[in-house]
């Protein structure tokens, strides 16, 4: 199967399930589908962001993508100047040398550094692990990495330890060793919701301008639309472990087609007083994908369901026109 | 004329550290009407906690209530004992702390939590009058009363929250305080809980200080606002005018500093640097090293915290950033 | 936009140094602050001048022949044990030795049996605690079910049957209760802190950056285990000058000479009960409270350091 030019990360049939209750020597049959056959396909250069609520995947889709957990099933096929690679079935030396592509801004400035290296180790790391040029090169290169995210003059920063930086510069650090060995792919799983609201633009700013700059692809995991809208260039939406709606980020603003994207952008609260939002359209209250049933996944609480969607399988995501993917049988 | 639930007067709060007072908050000044919501926004360290434990005197051993006055009602809260205070704790003044599963035990069901402080403060009440009030004030936050004899560990996130909001409520107080109240809150859940907070004001005419860092909730849920900077009131005006007509360079910043998905998509500000530290905050204004409008006086005297127009109140020398 | 950054000219063998050397100071103000822990470590530094006194003493003031603590015997004096005198600052013991000699030259022995014991608990403690904790499992439950057997076994009679079946000298013993020590309870506390460590972020961050097990172990985990290790390692101190007074008090151990030795020969002369030769067993019994009192006390003013959360403000 050929893979466009300009296709990045091409993600398929993406799954990852966890068993329940299971013991050292008893096995479950309960499974929490936390992820459930993803598809998605992203661009190079672009920033897609992946947005949902508390439980829907976004996160488990990170580390899935970063190697931190293993699939359970799918393929991530990276786009690399050596051809295309499947990351998922990775192993060993290969699954080392393939850290050197693909990178993670983690959330909490607080505890994603080891409190006991200084700033220069922290972000030397991935040069130290993967063996890659002498002590002065790495000094050099991360001089050079503090001032491009604007930790200057660097010398007062290398030797520090994370303590002695407050949260916006701890993440601007967190940032640097993201990109200290040239990654084409990182993946920021809410990199600004742990700091203050006016450090905040300083690093989202940031990002954007290395983006464009370093022509990196980012795959930005959060919570927040009104952050997605901000950071990227396309979103999707997730809802119990799979997408149901993806498009560009003004179009599914605009002009949100799925029932739990409307529900999510009429929910989301408006720094205007004046502004009145919709009405939420929803019901009931979020739950586990466990062992979850051949039915669309949103059945319970959609306001629009009704028998078809109930004895059908989970609605595939289907191309509403202008590349706006929708996974729902009643739009 | 409306008259106050709360006033507060040149507040002044310290906490003794190892290295130093930490000057947490510093002459504040507010007021509460019956049935108003205050919305208090404002960044880590800007004393927006603070103030909410300093108005429910708990506070820890190494803070001290330098200077003020705390009207509750007309009665000052900061000479009185804890003795004294535990009367008014509860009964007139009562909090809704962040993270709800620190503020419930895990050991007793949540109809006892609730049961506990009413017995406390309504011991005129019957048992059976007590067990009405419970399914009442279930109702009222959107619980069923059904699950009243629950362990919070049972409860959802949002249901705890509402079991939180419920506990304030139990003894009626004329003011209830929420300290972020959703902060941890998936935003669908949020906005369900922020109607029903907004209904149960507007029903009990009962008046509310709402904190939170997020101002687009804050947008939502206050009729005035008052925005906190480094133990400080920047400024405070009514909802409306503080988006709209914002005038100290923090709120202004403040403002331009939020992503909206509505309306045009604009370029966000930055501003450069970050609170200071209350252990040796610059001189002067506060806000001084990071506003773009500073000038000398900035760095030498503190402004004051005065009405510019209409109620409209802010502390900076050079409002709306003219020079 | 970057401008052309100048290499940092200090080599970096040295910044760490420095680093590390800032990172001391700070900890010792930290222990200084409390009382306790620099009363303990004026008692160590005592005990420490007190056992470096003795070579010095029996190369100048006193005689061998006479102030030998094993083989010397004084003939002045008629009778043995002896009450203390301007000659023998705390009397002879039943076998005409100098007691105060025997005091001292003993200390040399206590320490560097509490420090070798301690230094091999906790070497084998934080390996196994950080293994058990990283690899869980399988190889968490074996460790785990082997220390809970350690633990339950009695520690006494083990070492009283091993005396039976070995010598035990000094180098043996604390061996043996480092090991006993490294795979007991001190495991386990080590093992719940790099549980701890595990679930950081930042542990993610080194597997991202391509870490293996070897790197995260030795490079992350470790580093944030010691100081919980060496605290403990003050207790496991403790323990074993006490265990050893213990042993040697029942004559267990081949140990030629020291403080439990003293109180030994006491006894089986007859002497342990009686007011008249308090020099006998005073001494010694205090020497053993008090050393191991120091290295308690030096213990807890470390778990303020070690520990942030028990600090004053």
């Amino acid at each position: 199967m050929t893979v466009q030019e300009d296709v990045l990360v091409n993600i398929e049939h993406l799954s990852k399930l966890f068993p329940v209750g299971a013991g050292v020597f008893s096995r479950s049959d309960t499974y929490v589908h936390a992820v459930s056959d993803l598809n998605l396909k992203i661009m190079s250069g672009e920033s897609v962001g992946l947005v949902g609520e508390s439980g829907c995947g976004k996160t488990t889709t990170g580390k899935l993508l970063t190697r931190l957990l293993d699939p359970t099933e799918g393929k991530i096929e990276l786009n690399t100047y050596e051809g295309v690679v499947d990351i998922a079935s990775l192993r060993g030396k290969n699954l080392k040398k393939f850290r050197q592509m693909v990178q993670m801004i983690f959330q909490d400035p607080y505890e994603s550094m080891n409190p006991r290296l200084t700033i220069y180790d922290t972000i030397a790391e991935p040069m130290d692990v993967q063996g890659i040029g002498s002590i002065t090169d790495r000094e050099e290169r991360v001089a050079e990495l503090l001032e491009t995210v604007g930790l200057a003059p660097a010398a007062s920063f290398m030797f520090r330890y994370p303590h002695e930086l407050s949260g916006g510069q701890r993440q601007r650090v967190a940032i640097a060793r993201a990109l200290v060995i040239a990654p084409i792919f990182v993946v920021a799983d809410e990199p600004t919701s742990m700091l203050d609201v006016s450090v905040r633009t300083g690093v989202m700013n940031l990002m954007r301008e290395l983006a464009d700059r370093l022509s990196v692809t980012y795959l930005y995991i959060t919570h927040d639309l009104a952050v997605a809208r901000y950071m990227c260039d396309r979103i999707a939406v997730m809802y119990l472990g799979k997408i149901v709606e993806w498009a560009e980020t003004e179009e599914l603003l605009h002009h949100p087609q799925h029932p739990y994207t409307r529900a999510l952008l009429s929910a989301v609260p408006v720094p205007d007083p004046t502004f009145e939002r919709e009405p939420v359209e929803i019901k009931g209250g979020i739950s586990k994908p466990v062992n979850p049933l051949p039915l669309c996944r949103f059945y319970e609480r959609c306001p629009r369901a009704d028998d078809f969607c109930k004895n059908n399988d989970h609605p595939p995501l289907e191309d509403k026109g202008a590349a706006h993917f929708v996974a729902c049988y009643k739009v | 004329m409306v008259e106050n639930v709360l006033e507060v007067k040149d507040l002044t709060m310290h906490y003794t550290t190892r290295k130093g007072p930490v000057f947490a908050v510093d002459d504040v000044n507010f007021h509460v009407a019956r049935g108003e919501s205050v919305g208090l926004v404002g960044e880590s360290g800007c004393g927006k906690t603070s103030i909410a434990i300093s108005l429910l005197k708990l506070l820890p051993d190494n803070a001290d209530i330098k200077k003020g006055q705390i009207l509750l009602n007309g009665t000052d809260l900061i000479p009185l004992a804890e003795a004294e205070v535990r009367k008014y704790r509860w009964r007139r003044i009562s909090m809704v702390f962040q993270a709800a599963m620190n503020a419930m035990n895990p050991v007793y069901t949540v109809e006892e939590q609730i049961l506990e402080a009413m017995q406390q403060h309504l011991p005129d009440m019957s048992d059976a009058e007590m067990d009405e009030k419970v399914d009442a004030l279930f109702r009222l936050v959107g619980l069923d009363p059904s699950f009243k004899d629950q362990y919070p560990h049972q409860y959802s996130g949002g249901m705890r929250q509402r079991a939180v909001i419920a506990m304030a409520l139990s003894c009626d107080p004329d003011i209830i305080l929420a300290d972020e109240p959703t902060t941890a809150l998936d935003v669908i859940v949020q906005d369900a809980l922020l109607k029903r907070i907004r209904k149960i004001q507007g029903e009990l005419n009962m008046a509310m200080i709402y904190i939170s860092h997020d101002i687009a909730v804050i947008a939502e849920v206050s009729d005035r606002v008052g925005v906190m900077y480094a133990g400080r009131m920047a400024e405070m005006a009514s909802t409306e005018a503080i988006f709209h007509y914002p005038i100290h360079p923090y709120t202004m910043g403040l403002m331009s500093a939020f992503p909206s998905i509505v309306g045009e998509k604009t370029a966000l500000v930055t501003l450069p640097g970050e609170p200071p530290d209350l252990l040796n905050p610059p001189p002067g204004c506060r806000f001084n090293p990071r506003c773009p409008y500073a000038t000398d006086i900035c760095k030498e005297e503190t402004p004051p915290f005065k009405d510019h127009e209409n109620g409209h109140f802010a502390a900076c020398w050079h409002p709306g950033g003219e020079k | 936009m970057t401008t052309q950054t100048k290499i940092v000219p200090i080599p970096l063998w040295r910044v760490r140094l420095k680093l590390f050397w800032k990172s001391l100071r700070s900890s010792w103000a930290l222990f200084a602050e409390n009382p306790v822990g620099l009363i303990g470590l004026g008692m160590i530094i005592f005990f420490g001048l007190f056992a470096l006194a003795h070579p010095i003493l029996m190369n100048t003031v006193w005689e061998p022949r006479v102030y030998h603590p094993t083989m010397g015997y004084d003939m002045e004096i008629a009778f043995h044990p002896s009450q203390p005198s301007a000659r023998h600052l705390l009397g002879t013991d039943p076998l005409g030795r100098d007691v105060l000699s025997q005091l001292m030259y003993s200390t040399r022995y206590e320490f560097v049996l509490g420090i070798l014991s301690a230094v091999v608990t906790v070497v084998i403690a934080t390996t196994i605690g950080a293994v058990s904790a990283y690899y869980g499992g399988i190889v968490d439950t074996l460790l785990m079910r082997f220390v809970d057997l350690v633990i339950m076994v009695p520690f006494l009679p083990i070492l009283i049957v091993m005396s039976s079946l070995i010598k035990i000298g000094m180098l043996e013993l604390a061996l043996v209760i480092g090991v006993l020590s490294g795979f007991g309870s001190t495991a386990i506390v080590v093992k719940s802190q790099a549980l701890l460590v595990k679930v950081k972020p930042f542990i993610e961050a080194a597997r991202i950056a391509g870490g293996g097990d070897f790197h995260i172990i030795f490079k992350h985990m470790l580093p944030n285990l010691l100081p919980i290790a060496l605290l403990y390692m003050m207790f496991v101190v403790t323990g074993a000058i006490f265990s050893e007074a213990v042993l040697s008090f029942f004559g267990l151990t081949t140990i030629e000479m020291s403080w439990g030795l003293m109180i030994n020969i006491t006894q089986t002369q007859g002497y342990l009960m009686r007011f008249d030769t308090w020099f006998l067993l005073i001494p010694a019994s205090l020497a053993i409270t008090l050393l191991c009192a120091a290295f308690y006390l030096v213990g807890r003013a470390l778990d303020e350091v070690v520990n942030p959360r028990l600090r004053r403000r």
